[in-house]
């Protein structure tokens, strides 16, 4: 299991040590900043494994991470947890950064002690932790003998994300389907690969225990449903429910039950959580195309064009668009025009930044440049990186559609009808590229 | 200003300063004192001189300020013993407290505190927790337990903390069940044999129910646990995989790669033709791919476990090689494994694709990733046949870059094209000559000059562009030297006239002038052989060289089953077994997949039909390939004899062992039981054969791991090969073994049946088996009866094709069915046999002959021997 655990500034001082194991010593400290920490060379794994000892570890900013072992531990289970401890803190104090951890050291050093146990990770739902682990002394702590109870349950119990007895005067809940689009396209227009990975993240401010039971129009589900007798027409639920490749949900989701029934059905933790994630592959809905003209005119010169077209329903707008294309490194100057939008050459990161606002469906938009080149001596072709892409859309491209959420809550008398439900959709690039 | 900044951080000072606040009545200063020195603590100051203060302020009814306190014991008993002792009365009233929060910390940090005398006062405490009404601390009691076994193993057997433990197992909350689970497995891989984890159909049971309820952390350490079973049957194992598959949609990729690895073990024991076994594979793809959405780290981790899950299981992935696709912005480290697994699922299928996207890598500019994506393409090239023109092709336009290490990497990869492909793509040698002068890696330019001399031939100055390298000779490495030397060699059998003085001169540099013994060797066996016969020399040189194999970097198969077990774990990212990096004792027991069940042993025969026990008992005869007692009807494969005592235990001090000989999938293995019936353990097995004469040897070490106490058996099965020494043995298949272990070395003789040595190619052409036939003389052959088999002509041809022994031909003569039959021995020794069946008759007869190009005479005695058994 976890030996220990250490937390660096960028400079490779200790802001945080916390042994867990006798066969970590004082020198793993120093041994993790010399080779990786000060390598010269960048990060070539992030499992280093220096005089029989494995060091994991992550970065967040400019903050290091690392959990040190000598045993064969659970690599995927180091991971997930360093990943959870960064979740953790930003519950607690924010940013993680090295003034927020050098002023939060005590509390950091406590939430160590409870959320892992001699390297064994523990309950680390922020919701339990906040219960008990406060930074208000004294006045914080539980008084009462049932106050004590109620959180050890909650901690070790079936449902240690939620507590008992939360009560709310207007009983709400907002469901949002984040999707990123990842694409990755060849010069001649062609799809290499694209798939959507998507998130609903759900806030839920609800009294009691309630049961939740979530539908969308996964094609499993709804092909299923027309086969028992509906009157439905089959082509037409075809096109309205999506094929999921695959899809994870959060603790609270009863897993047994969506593998035999493929319903989802939890008790939700209280305030914002992410309730799933899933991906997809087939007939996703590519928000923008970029055709790109790459043209090079003697040794010294370049001449880039570059059309973006949206693909979608003209009455929705596509926000915050912005297309990367890189630049040779021995680039001297660069003249652009763009019909819409702003365009700059922004030497530092080798790229002109073409940014607009505002874009409605079914429309296109296109960007010239001319850029000149030094000439080099450098035998090496220029690599030609990808053009990439950000933008952000109000519909999810995956297709998916939340069909219903509905809440049971048998003890108190609100039903599924008193419950004010929002749903927003918002399809964001991940990794959207068009080779050129 | 330094000189300032050392009169500031005074120590003494400072530390007096903390002693006298730490000793303040007021409760906010004491507190703000504590924190500054677990501040300085954490920075590596030494501030143990504080102890005794620190320790005073630990009696508080403030949480906050008695966690600091404990964190500053954990840290420094351990060089303060005899103080830490005055902490002791504080933790054993904490452990009473009526807040459960507070006897969970008294007894998760009093664990923490690694000295003798306060682990004496650690039981009592612990042993209540252990039995707490409340959860959260018999949970943290559990993984106390670990603790004080870490410290002192003994003591945790004496007061029986073992058997509590394995209570917990039983726990109504599912987080004390994960923590006891994970605080046993820890403690029983410390104690390999003993059966601590009793994994039972009940303890599974209970097991698989906690699964569902508790917290991500626990659902792992149950999972890791359940690897370790062992199902008693197919069913069992299905009904587990069953209640597992669901954790594949969990959000934890450690919950999913730990129940991935689960169903990877089973799934071993499953039938193939069980529809549940398709379903199951299916299942397994979407939730590897998912992997690859999460943060980097965690794809590198799971990355390297698909690599291996490729290689068991390649039909997993087999469609979903586009996830594979490198994306510009991946960590190296991610590139690097990706690439690795995109060539293992490259086929005819997908390769167009394929090839497009290693093209695109090679332009990139991590120098690592492209020399790989160079060596992708050559590897596509040998692996699909079908691409390797074009794989070859888009090398040139590689090497048309004229960047260094592209052009290198290219050059080494086309050299192995060369040898896949023979007499195919010679036509780009031009090419290659073109960027010799710019090649300065040793292995690049090693592959040059082997294409310069292997093609000598076809380059017209292949004499000069040889010459140029033998220059700098003592300069370049050894491997440049040895290619050089043979290359130059082959040049001048190729071309004797022109070439003579450059000979002349690579051999005097070689054994005169050079300091490496493998050069100088090389050296004079060239000399000798150009100058005593040169036409065996061209026969030894020129030689046509064996093919190259498809797949070059594949892990062991051991290796890769054992790594298949640890799936998720740091063995599975180094892919390396844990021996090879944990100390001590943990990580030293093998892990194995379970054994398919129904296939590959055969049902050994109760006892051996009568006609067959006149014979003298020579291993297994040929009756035993029939496989009487396994019945008709049964999968064919090779027959496995029953294991017969071949050492005696009162022979060997105590040690008994019998065994039997197995042939699976090729491999030749050795089927021991020891017996261990002394009195006292017995360690440091290994294992010896005398010569023997078919050059049998153990293929490595014998496997027991584990101390083999008394009254306890381990079976080992030990792979064997054929490359040991060669000595005609009488009879010819017995075998001489030593056995040592720590109380002395043991020797016995066993016969193995000649079943064993029979390869899978022994299949001969029709044709040349009947032109064959015809040849053998008559001295060579033998004829023998075979009795009391009732099986028709199909079921005995099947089940002999199982041991090796193919039917080439059949036909039917007055009611009698003739198969015409074909043996291949290891050592490239051909049995040609035919078989007389009269249906309804179970007597069989059997007429063998032999041919065997070289050795005929030294072998005549292995057909008499081999058959006079039947």
């Amino acid at each position: 299991m976890i030996g220990g655990l250490f937390i660096y500034n960028h400079k490779g001082e200790v802001l945080i040590s916390r042994v867990y194991r006798d066969d970590i010593g004082r020198n793993a400290v120093d041994a993790f900043r010399v080779n990786v920490i000060h390598a010269r060379q960048q990060v070539r794994s992030p499992v280093t494994n220096i005089a029989r000892t494995s060091f994991f570890h992550i970065k967040r900013s400019n903050i290091w991470l690392a959990a040190v072992t000598k045993q064969n531990v659970n690599a995927a289970m180091v991971f997930e947890f360093l990943y959870k401890m960064c979740d953790v803190m930003s519950a607690y104090f924010g940013k993680i950064s090295e003034e927020n951890i050098k002023n939060n050291f005590v509390l950091i050093y406590e939430l160590l002690d409870e959320i892992l146990d001699f390297g064994y990770p523990q309950n680390s739902e922020t919701g339990a932790l906040k219960t008990f682990i406060t930074q208000q002394g004294i006045k914080g702590q539980p008084q009462t003998k049932e106050e004590q109870s109620q959180i050890t349950s909650q901690v070790t119990g079936q449902i240690g994300w939620r507590r008992e007895g939360i009560k709310y005067r207007r009983n709400e809940l907002f469901l949002d389907v984040l999707e990123s689009v990842n694409l990755l396209m060849s010069p001649q227009g062609q799809v290499l690969s694209a798939h959507v990975s998507g998130r609903v993240v759900m806030k839920s401010y609800l009294s009691g225990m309630p049961e939740c039971k979530f539908g969308m129009n996964d094609k499993i589900v709804i092909d299923k449903q027309g086969k028992g007798g509906t009157t439905d027409d089959p082509g037409k639920s075809g096109k309205q429910s999506i094929a999921i490749d695959d899809c994870t949900f959060h603790q609270c989701v009863r897993l047994s039950k969506f593998d035999s029934e493929r319903s989802i059905s939890f008790i939700p933790p209280d305030g914002e959580y992410e309730l799933m994630r899933y991906r997809t592959t087939k007939d996703i809905i590519l928000p923008f195309r970029v055709i790109p003209l790459v043209r090079e005119v003697g040794r010294t010169k370049l001449e880039v064009k570059v059309v973006i077209k949206s693909n979608f329903k003209p009455s929705l707008l596509a926000q915050k668009i912005e297309v990367r294309i890189p630049t040779p490194l021995n680039t001297s100057g660069v003249q652009v025009i763009c019909m819409k939008g702003k365009a700059k050459y922004k030497a530092s990161e080798n790229a002109i930044v073409w940014k607009i606002k505002r874009m409605a469906g079914m429309k296109e938009s296109q960007i010239s440049a001319e850029i000149e080149l030094l000439p080099t001596n450098d035998k090496k072709k220029w690599a030609r990186p990808p053009i990439s892409m950000n933008f952000e859309v109000p519909f999810a491209p995956s297709g998916l559609k939340v069909r219903y959420l509905k809440v049971f809550e048998s003890k108190l008398n609100y039903s599924d009808h008193d419950v004010i439900k929002w749903v927003r959709y918002i399809g964001r690039s991940g990794i959207y590229e068009t080779r050129c | 200003l330094k000189v300032i900044n050392c009169c500031v951080w005074d120590p003494s000072g400072e530390i007096f300063e903390l002693k006298a606040e730490l000793n303040s009545d007021k409760k906010e200063k004491k507190k703000e004192a504590v924190k500054k020195v677990i501040a300085s603590m954490t920075v590596g100051k030494d501030v143990s001189a504080l102890f005794p203060d620190v320790v005073n302020c630990m009696q508080t009814d403030n949480l906050e300020l008695k966690k600091l306190v404990y964190l500053y014991l954990m840290n420094y008993a351990k060089s303060q013993p005899d103080m830490a002792i005055m902490a002791v009365n504080t933790f054993v009233k904490d452990c009473e407290d009526p807040n459960p929060l507070i006897r969970a910390l008294a007894v998760r940090t009093m664990g923490c505190i690694r000295v003798d005398k306060i682990t004496e006062y650690l039981c009592e405490p612990l042993r209540k927790c252990l039995k707490d009404e409340d959860p959260y601390v018999r949970k943290t009691a559990a993984v106390c337990v670990a603790k004080l076994h870490d410290i002192n193993a003994q003591l945790v057997e004496d007061q029986g903390f073992l058997d509590t433990l394995k209570d917990l197992i039983s726990d109504s909350n599912p987080m004390v069940v994960a923590n006891a689970v994970a605080a046993l497995s820890e403690i029983a891989e410390s104690h390999p044999n003993s059966n601590l984890l009793d994994l039972n159909p009940q303890t599974i049971n209970k097991l698989l129910t906690a699964l569902n309820e508790c917290t991500e952390w626990g659902q792992i350490f149950i999972l890791d646990c359940l690897a370790n079973y062992m199902p008693c049957d197919d069913r069992e194992s299905q009904s587990i995989c069953e209640r597992v598959t669901p954790r594949l949609s969990h959000a934890n990729s450690a919950v999913v790669l730990s129940a991935v690895k689960v169903l990877m073990k089973f799934m071993e024991m499953l039938p193939k033709d069980l529809d549940y076994y398709g379903t199951l594979l299916k299942k397994l793809a979407p939730p590897l791919v998912t992997l690859l959405s999460a943060e980097a780290e965690l794809q590198y981790v799971a990355l390297r476990n698909i690599n291996l899950i490729v290689q068991k299981r390649p039909e997993i992935l087999k469609h979903e090689m586009k996830v594979f696709f490198v994306k510009y912005n991946d960590p190296i480290y991610v590139k690097l494994e990706k690439l690795d697994i995109m060539i293992r699922l490259a086929s005819q299928a997908n390769i167009a694709q394929v090839l497009a996207e290693l093209k695109e890598y090679a332009t990139e500019v991590d120098v690592d990733f492209v020399r790989k994506a160079v060596r992708a393409i050559g590897r596509c090239a040998i692996k699909v046949e079908q691409s390797a023109e074009r794989c070859v092709s888009t090398l040139l336009d590689l090497i048309q870059t004229k960047v260094n290490y592209v052009v290198q990497e290219a050059i080494v990869v086309i050299k192995d094209i060369f040898r896949k492909y023979p007499n195919k793509y010679e036509s780009v040698i031009a090419t290659l000559c073109e960027n010799l002068d710019s090649l300065d890696e040793p292995e690049a330019r090693a592959a040059m000059i082997w294409i310069v001399g292997e093609y000598a031939e076809r380059i017209d100055n292949a004499d000069e562009l040889l010459e140029s390298f033998l220059e700098g000779f003592h300069d370049e490495s050894a491997q440049v030297q040895l290619q050089l030397l043979t290359a130059i060699v082959k040049l001048f059998l190729k071309k004797p006239t022109e070439t003579q003085e450059l000979v002349q001169q690579v051999l005097s540099l070689a054994t005169q002038d050079s300091d490496n013994p493998d050069l100088r060797d090389r050296g004079y066996i060239y000399w000798r052989l150009l100058s005593t016969d040169p036409v065996a020399a061209k026969e030894v040189v020129l030689a046509e060289k064996p093919l190259i194999s498809e797949e070059t970097d594949l892990i062991e198969p051991t290796l890769l089953e054992e790594l298949i077990c640890h799936i998720g774990t740091l063995a599975s990212v180094y892919h390396k077994p844990p021996s090879a990096f944990v100390e001590g004792s943990r990580g030293v027991q093998h892990k194995r997949l379970p054994a398919r069940m129904g296939a590959g042993l055969g049902v050994a025969p109760a006892a051996m039909p009568a006609s067959l026990g006149g014979a003298p008992a020579v291993g297994g005869g040929l009756g035993d390939l029939f496989d009487l007692g396994g019945g008709v009807g049964m999968p064919t494969g090779s027959y496995v004899a029953p294991k017969t005592v071949w050492l005696l235990a009162i022979k060997a001090k105590g040690l008994e062992i019998s065994g039997t000989f197995a042939r699976r999938g090729g491999i030749i293995q050795m089927d021991l039981s020891l017996t261990n019936k002394a009195m006292s353990v017995m360690t440091d097995f290994a294992v010896q054969f005398n010569r023997n004469s078919f050059g049998l040897a153990p293929a490595g070490p014998m496997q027991v791991l584990t101390p083999l106490s008394p009254n306890q058996t381990i079976d080992v099965s030990l792979p064997l090969s054929m490359s040991g020494p060669v000595m005609k043995m009488e009879p010819l298949n017995n075998l001489q073994v030593a056995v040592k272990n720590n109380i002395d070395v043991f020797y016995f003789s066993c016969q193995y049946p000649l079943s064993l040595l029979f390869v899978e190619d022994g299949r001969f052409y029709r044709q040349v088996f009947l032109a064959t036939w015809k040849d053998i003389p008559n001295d060579s052959e033998a004829q023998f009866q075979i009795k009391d088999i009732h099986l028709n002509s199909d079921v005995a041809s099947n089940k002999l094709q199982g041991s090796n022994i193919f039917t080439i031909a059949k036909r039917t003569v007055e009611g009698q069915d003739m198969l015409y039959q074909s043996i291949k021995l290891t050592n490239g020794i051909w049995v040609l046999a035919e078989m007389r069946i009269q249906t309804g008759n179970p007597n069989y007869t059997k007429t063998n002959g032999f041919r065997d190009c070289m050795q005929k005479q030294m072998y005549d005695s292995t057909s008499v021997v081999r058959f006079s058994s039947k």
